[in-house]
């Protein structure tokens, strides 16, 4: 697959990996902010094959484990209604909340639905009228252009039986919150290409300067990434906090304009709870009130619907770098994919989900997880 | 959930609804894809797909010159990948 194979390339990937190894001198730690990019690394082992004193850590760039319970539980408060056809991508069916999941919604009789993209959530409004729609808006920049058409065409099509569950956040106040905590240990970012794709990278050097951290746009293959933890690693051995781009193919400055303006005109920033990090002034969108009749927090009257968070599940330390998701005693135990105590372990983003695929347990896998596999 | 894919774009068709679609290949499937955020991609180039939505037209260039930088600071010491792929 073109710009997608030559970016796989195991010998060009030895090439830089015997750099970063040639280039690192002291200890250094790189957080790579995105999800996607985690599953790369430990997929390709890239994070066993760099020398030990670079270490990787994985930051909190998955929507799903982010996405506060509070939101899963009116999710799920949505779906179990008889009148409602609830679409969602496929990460979010399996988040646990209190009393189930998505999935044991639809075991129950509801309708919920995985779609591809937003938009066929519009499709199948427009198919059957007599039914309310919903589509559960979650993820970072790099879907907000995606719901926001999607919101904007159901506007234009005067679709009255079709709203969305808005929960999008964006990643640089993620990053801030982390780079600003008091045992911070972050001292480089790779940058998330598709977001920085989307809303470009203007704002980054701001953070740079604030907290002297290098910032490099990374894309999502081996050799993306190995190349940005050069750069990286090039910038910190020289005491450098630059933002560069290795993503050019896709990311620019600016980022991309018609993405940007139909955010824009769909949404507005606002303060939003993240799971595992708290709550995060201006770090979410939710829809104008141009498009308030597409809410559906609004249109079923669940924004009041608490939860608490479960305390055994440890997924905002591994979102926030803290631990390790092996660190955590339930990994593997009695925390797997097909019982997960939380989202980092269900999402395919997950960091906890990136290990247990891959094999990466420090613990014997206990006798329990054996028998449920 | 950032997981974007790249996909050659095989047919561009005039805005339905006020939105323009296209049809995009990859590895051969062929999907019907929101071509609205990238105005300037017409068949033949190739566009970074997210949820339906193309959010991005890959710059063959930009593309390049991952490994054409690499080569020429020596960073590619002992790869002899094809270096006439690379250098386009």
């Amino acid at each position: 697959m073109k710009y997608v194979d030559e970016y796989r390339d195991p010998q060009l990937a030895q090439c830089l990996l015997a750099k970063i190894r040639s280039s690192v001198t002291r200890p250094w730690t790189i957080m790579e902010v995105c999800g996607g990019q985690t599953h790369t690394l430990v997929r390709s082992g890239i994070d066993r094959l760099v020398p030990e004193d670079l270490r990787l850590i994985h930051g909190p760039g998955c929507p799903v484990c982010v996405t506060p319970l509070e939101m899963i539980e009116r999710a799920l408060a949505i779906a179990a209604r008889t009148d409602v056809t609830f679409c969602s991508f496929g990460d979010m069916l399996r988040v646990p909340g209190a009393n189930g999941d998505l999935l044991r919604v639809r075991a129950a009789g509801g309708d919920v639905r995985i779609v591809y993209s937003p938009l066929d959530a519009v499709r199948i409004a427009q198919r059957q009228r007599d039914r309310q729609v919903v589509f559960f808006a979650v993820g970072f920049e790099t879907t907000a252009p995606a719901t926001a058409l999607t919101a904007w065409h159901a506007k234009r099509l005067g679709l009255r039986n079709f709203s969305m569950l808005v929960a999008h956040v964006l990643v640089p106040p993620a990053m801030e919150a982390v780079l600003s905590t008091p045992d911070n240990q972050v001292q480089g970012f790779l940058g998330a290409g598709h977001v920085c794709t989307v809303v470009g990278y203007e704002d980054y050097q701001a953070l740079a300067d604030r907290y002297r951290v290098p910032i490099v746009v990374t894309g999502f293959e081996p050799v993306d990434l190995l190349e940005g933890i050069l750069l990286i690693v090039r910038q910190l051995e020289s005491g450098q906090h630059k933002v560069e781009n290795q993503y050019a193919r896709s990311a620019r400055q600016d980022g991309n304009g018609e993405a940007r303006k139909i955010i824009e005109e769909v949404y507005e920033v606002c303060d939003r709870p993240w799971r595992g990090l708290g709550p995060l002034p201006r770090s979410g969108l939710r829809l104008r009130s141009s498009f308030a009749q597409f809410d559906a927090e609004l249109r079923f009257d669940v924004a009041a619907v608490t939860a608490v968070e479960p305390s055994e599940c440890r997924g905002g330390e591994v979102l926030q770098g803290r631990i390790r998701p092996d660190e955590c005693a339930a990994f593997g135990s009695h925390c797997t994919p097909d019982n997960p105590l939380g989202a980092p372990m269900v999402s395919s983003e997950g960091a906890c989900a990136a290990y247990w695929k891959y094999g990466r347990s420090s613990q014997p896998i206990s006798i329990i997880s054996i028998g449920r596999k | 959930m950032c997981l974007g894919v790249p996909g050659l774009v095989v047919e561009r068709q005039e805005a339905t609804d006020e939105l323009a679609f296209g049809t995009v290949e990859f590895a051969g499937i062929r999907r019907r894809v929101c071509l609205a955020c990238v105005p300037e991609a017409r068949t033949g180039d190739y566009v970074i797909v997210h949820a339906g939505i193309a959010i991005s037209m890959i710059n063959p260039i930009e593309a390049r010159r991952v490994f054409t930088h690499l080569a020429e600071i020596g960073d590619l010491d002992g790869w002899t990948g094809d270096k006439n792929e690379i250098r386009g």
